[in-house]
């Protein structure tokens, strides 16, 4: 990053507005920003503060109600406000490319991808089919996907997720663009898919010198990523500044309530709960007066604070350019300020609740195709869950971590009932339930086993009112007969996920996210539950709403001994709140342990490889890289041997490809199964590196 | 795919022999009251039906006459018209010919108007063509046949005595007698079409992958000829497979206001003088053409859709 060159991009005092019926609403005020040529810029925020919008002016797309009010954007000189439609068809794609959120939806499905990554330099140079093939075949390559032959030649959906992502990152790449926006690469992919994305991204800018913008909601991603970093609020940038200073010296009430909502390496949800922000996002024509932050902010000062908007300042002393939109910023000790001490009790473990015994899980798959009737080889498996082993106590958290296709969620299908097990048994206080579909199970049972969902937007049903629908709940599992006592019982638990009494006459559509997530909760602990399977409870919300339920699960839990079940594909939550951790790669169960031992070598060899894909907010926290190559092979044609020998970098030889490993007991409970011999992967260094409290720049939380 | 197109073929075949089964049981037996009866009329006395019955063969054993029946209709044989006095074939075969002509000029006449309309309003949602179109589809949709056809004929005949109002083509085949029915039918049907090429449009147009499209870079034409046409082409395309079976027996109305010797009159005119052969014939030959354009549109809807295609 040089600073004598001319900046890629400026973003001067933009404002951005939608027109809708209700009027004008600001989506983005006062948004100043310039892209030095080769330099990563991330902007980090929650839904709803701004961020796409941001991009989608960058691009002049904002559709037919969008409009940017005042500021200009210019690019290379030009001032993109003031373009035609033609000329702005000619830097798209050619020298501002946009890479999106979900590839499946942003690739055409009826077109092969070589017609996509071909029509690019065709319509921005003057270069023959056959050199727009090469060039797309090239491209491939560089982006590593194997065989880019076959992937030409490929519809969308016969790629998976990680290789739809490349082709789109190979799309934006192809006409070599000065600037890259990237709108949430990785949100819909699997931890260690996302892992190779990022690696990929950050050699990108280094390849081929493109500047980027990249848009995140985890601060984890942008660190690895990002040279500077903007942190926006609603509708405005509250910080901005160099990773390292911004990271290591957060200034502004908001940036640090987002810290202090994910969950680090080196925390625990006893020593150090997560400190959700209280309140929620104000909507952008409720926005209070000046700081937008204050209802909300510890540091709050009335008369000053609640006066005039407040304009970005450098932040004294800071070498980098750090500037802060607060007026209090250098009276403020966040030193001073953590930890306020709060300690939790750790839960005492009861007897055992859960026991799953050499359970199995096989779907059949028929397969209908002339070369199957003739072949003979009709029914086919899909092996979801072999052998699975491990059981869990009285108020104790296990969780279940693996990519998707893991066969995690087959599992909690089988314990609630929804699918019958194939082999081996699922154990409820001392009963076998594997057999046993939902609608043979008793009243007490369904009540006393419960489930919170993953996407709190579609469990709810949108014409009945909330009450209602906790109150039916109580009357079916048969927790209380009386109405005026179900009535009681409703609202001790809207009580309990904390939420107003009066949400009981309110319907779904009035609610948001964090608190459809809250009524599944309570959902599901209305039957008094002994097990709860929550399913990626937090992964659909944003991070400060994440924080409030996950600590919102984990005090209802303390409180009423429930044993839980979460499952999840994100490592540091998992590391947060779990006792217990079972780690699982195409239906077997590769470790299992405590959290202290699955965090600690002996590793398996894929727990590894999940351990250093997790994206962790802190720039002292250092990692080992490994980056998993190709793709989850398909669970309908599992490797012979070892399920992670495909994929796996410490690969001993043929005994992975060809004989399924052993379990090898570390310890009491904590199993690895793997060919290494257990003296080998105790050699192994940790993966994540946490520096002493003594050694480190600055003492957090 | 090839094996797909067999499926399917079978699986028609497999329908045709079930309808056909039905068929016989309702007409040939005496599940619905005794076919002789039916054939000769309320007036005959047991004797002639029993002699009736003696001549057709109608006391061997069901399967028997069942299989027979099936025989015949496969080489063809369809019977003997009672009403029209004459071979099946030679009545329906015109009546078939004439639905053909009519249905061929409404299709190529609505299919085009209603399909460009449909993408034009479905492109810019909520602009002035898109809502004129819209209100305009409903207002023909919702008009019957027999009204629009009153209406058409009063302007264009009685008023200003353009056009025939009948089109029995008495004096052989003439086009302008084709153009009121043609225009009824059109009418009626192109907002139905329209509307559902611009709902299928204007969701292609919101899709994730058009705004890629102009984010590239591309040019307006190439994003809705390359990008947006085709997949905003699968949904009407069903739609306009089963607009076939309507224009083969369900036009009844407008063939008979304007005295067209079509397939949905002769349908009609079949059962309601208990012309049994004639009757199967013509239900046959409306099931295997439902059945067969149904094939048609799953395997063209497989063609056009790359992920039934490769799945």
């Amino acid at each position: 990053m040089n600073d004598d060159q001319a900046p890629v991009l400026i973003c001067k005092d933009l404002s951005i507005s939608y027109y809708t019926r209700a009027g004008e609403i600001p989506a983005v005020v006062d948004f100043s920003l310039t892209v030095l040529p080769g330099e990563t810029i991330g902007i980090v925020g929650e839904s709803g503060c701004g961020k796409s919008t941001v991009a989608m002016a960058i691009m002049q797309y904002m559709g037919a109600n969008g409009g940017i009010k005042s500021g200009s954007i210019t690019f290379k000189d030009r001032d993109l406000n003031q373009m035609s439609e033609s000329e702005l068809r000619r830097i798209r794609g050619s020298e501002i490319a946009m890479i999106y959120q979900e590839p499946f939806a942003s690739l055409n499905p009826s077109l092969k991808i070589s017609t996509q990554l071909m029509e690019v330099p065709l319509a921005h140079e003057k270069i023959s089919t056959e050199e727009a093939r090469q060039r797309a075949l090239q491209m491939l390559s560089d982006v590593k996907l194997p065989d880019p032959e076959r992937i030409m030649d490929s519809y969308p959906h016969q790629l998976s997720g990680g290789q739809q992502q490349r082709v789109v990152i190979a799309m934006g790449l192809l006409s070599n663009p000065s600037l890259l926006l990237l709108d949430e690469p990785t949100t819909a992919l699997d931890v260690t898919v996302e892992a190779g994305i990022v690696k990929l991204v950050a050699d990108i800018s280094k390849k081929f010198g493109t500047s980027q913008i990249y848009i995140s909601h985890n601060l984890g991603l942008i660190l690895e990523t990002c040279d500077r970093v903007f942190v926006m609020y609603s509708g405005e940038v509250v910080e901005e500044g160099t990773i390292d200073s911004l990271f290591t010296w957060p200034r502004h009430p908001y940036t640090h309530g987002l810290f202090a909502c994910i969950p680090l390496p080196t925390a625990d949800k006893n020593a150090a709960p997560l400190k959700p922000i209280r309140g929620q996002l104000p909507l952008p024509f409720e926005r209070p007066q000046g700081c937008y932050y204050h209802p909300r902010c510890d540091h709050f000062k009335p008369g000053l604070c609640d006066q005039e908007h407040i304009s970005m300042a450098h932040v004294e002393g800071s070498a980098a350019d750090h500037r802060v939109r607060c007026l209090r910023y250098n009276e403020i000790d966040h030193h001073l300020q953590t930890p306020d001490g709060e300690v939790k009790k750790a839960l005492e473990l009861g007897e055992q609740v859960l026991e799953v015994d050499h359970m199995k899980k096989y779907y059949e798959v028929r397969d209908t195709s002339l070369r199957a009737l003739i072949s003979g080889k009709r029914v086919r498996y899909v092996k979801a869950n072999e052998e699975l082993n491990f059981s869990a106590r009285e108020g104790e958290t296990v969780a279940i971590v693996g990519e998707s296709g893991c066969g995690k969620s087959t599992f909690a299908k089988v314990l609630m009932g929804l699918e019958k097990g194939t082999d081996g048994e699922v154990r409820h206080r001392d009963k076998d339930l594997s057999d046993i579909a939902v609608r043979d199970r008793s009243a007490k049972q369904i009540g006393s086993l419960q489930m919170v969902f993953q996407n709190p937007f579609d469990t709810l049903n949108p014409s009945h009112s909330i009450g209602g629908q906790i109150s039916r709940v109580i009357k079916k599992f048969g927790v209380e007969k009386d109405k005026k006592k179900i009535f009681d019982r409703v609202m001790t638990l809207l009580d309990t996920v904390k939420l107003p009494r009066d949400f009981y006459f309110r319907k779904p559509r009035q609610l948001s996210g964090g608190q459809k997530q809250r009524i599944g909760i309570a959902r599901a602990f209305a039957g008094n539950p002994s097990m709860v399977i929550a399913d990626e409870p937090v992964s659909a919300l944003d991070v400060s709403v994440a924080a409030a339920v996950t600590e919102l699960l984990m005090d209802i839990q303390r409180e009423q001994k429930t044993t839980l079940l979460f499952i999840s594909h994100d490592l540091s939550v998992v590391r947060y709140l779990s006792d217990r951790i079972v780690v699982m790669y195409l239906g077997h169960i590769l470790e299992r342990g405590t959290t202290e031992q699955i965090f600690t070598p002996p590793y398996s060899p894929y727990t590894e490889a999940l351990l250093s894909a997790v994206p962790i907010a802190d720039p002292e926290v250092t990692k080992r890289e490994i980056v998993l190559e190709g793709n989850l092979p398909s669970a309908m044609n599992p490797p012979k041997g070892c399920p992670f020998c495909t994929r796996c970098h410490r690969r001993i030889g043929d005994i992975c490809d060809n004989e399924p490993p052993p379990e090898q007991v570390v310890v009491d409970r904590h199993v690895i199964k793997c060919h290494i011999p257990l003296e080998e992967l105790k050699k192994v260094e940790p993966v994540i590196h946490v520096p002493d409290e003594s050694e480190r720049l600055h003492a957090r939380h | 795919m090839v094996t797909l197109v067999i499926k399917r073929i079978g699986f028609m075949i497999f329908t045709m022999i079930i309808v056909s089964l039905i068929l016989f049981l309702l007409l040939e037996t005496e599940l619905t009251g005794d076919p002789a009866a039916r054939v000769l009329g309320q007036f005959s006395n047991e004797e002639q039906r029993e002699l009736w019955r003696e001549q057709h063969g109608y006391n061997q054993p069901v399967m028997v006459r069942y299989v027979k029946w099936l025989g015949n209709f496969a080489t063809g044989d369809l019977g003997e018209s009672i009403r029209f006095k004459g071979p099946v074939a030679d009545v329906m075969l015109p009546r078939l010919w004439n639905t053909a002509i009519l249905g061929f000029w409404t299709f190529a006449i609505m299919i085009p108007l209603s399909l460009t309309l449909g993408v034009l309003s479905g492109m810019r949602e909520g602009s002035m063509l898109d809502r004129s179109i819209s209100v305009f589809g409903i207002l023909t949709t919702s008009v019957p046949e027999f009204a629009s056809a009153v209406f058409f004929s009063a302007l264009f005949v009685f008023g200003l005595k353009w056009l025939p109002g009948t089109s029995s083509m008495s004096g052989g085949f003439e086009f302008r007698q084709l153009i009121l029915p043609v225009m009824v039918l059109v009418v009626y049907d192109f907002g139905y079409v329209a509307r559902m090429t611009r709902a299928s449009m204007a969701e292609v147009m919101t899709s994730q992958y058009i705004r890629t499209a102009v984010l590239k870079g591309l040019p307006y034409k190439s994003v809705i000829v390359k990008h947006a046409l085709r997949n905003a082409l699968i949904a009407p395309f069903t739609v306009i497979m089963l607009q076939i079976n309507w224009l083969l027996s369900g036009v009844i109305v407008v063939e008979f206001f304007f005295a067209y010797k079509g397939f949905g009159a002769l349908i009609l005119e079949a059962s309601l003088n208990n012309d049994i052969a004639l009757l199967e014939a013509c239900a046959m030959v409306a099931v295997f053409v439902a059945v067969a354009t149904q094939t048609l549109a799953d395997i063209g809807y497989t063609f056009l859709n790359p992920r039934i295609r490769f799945s």
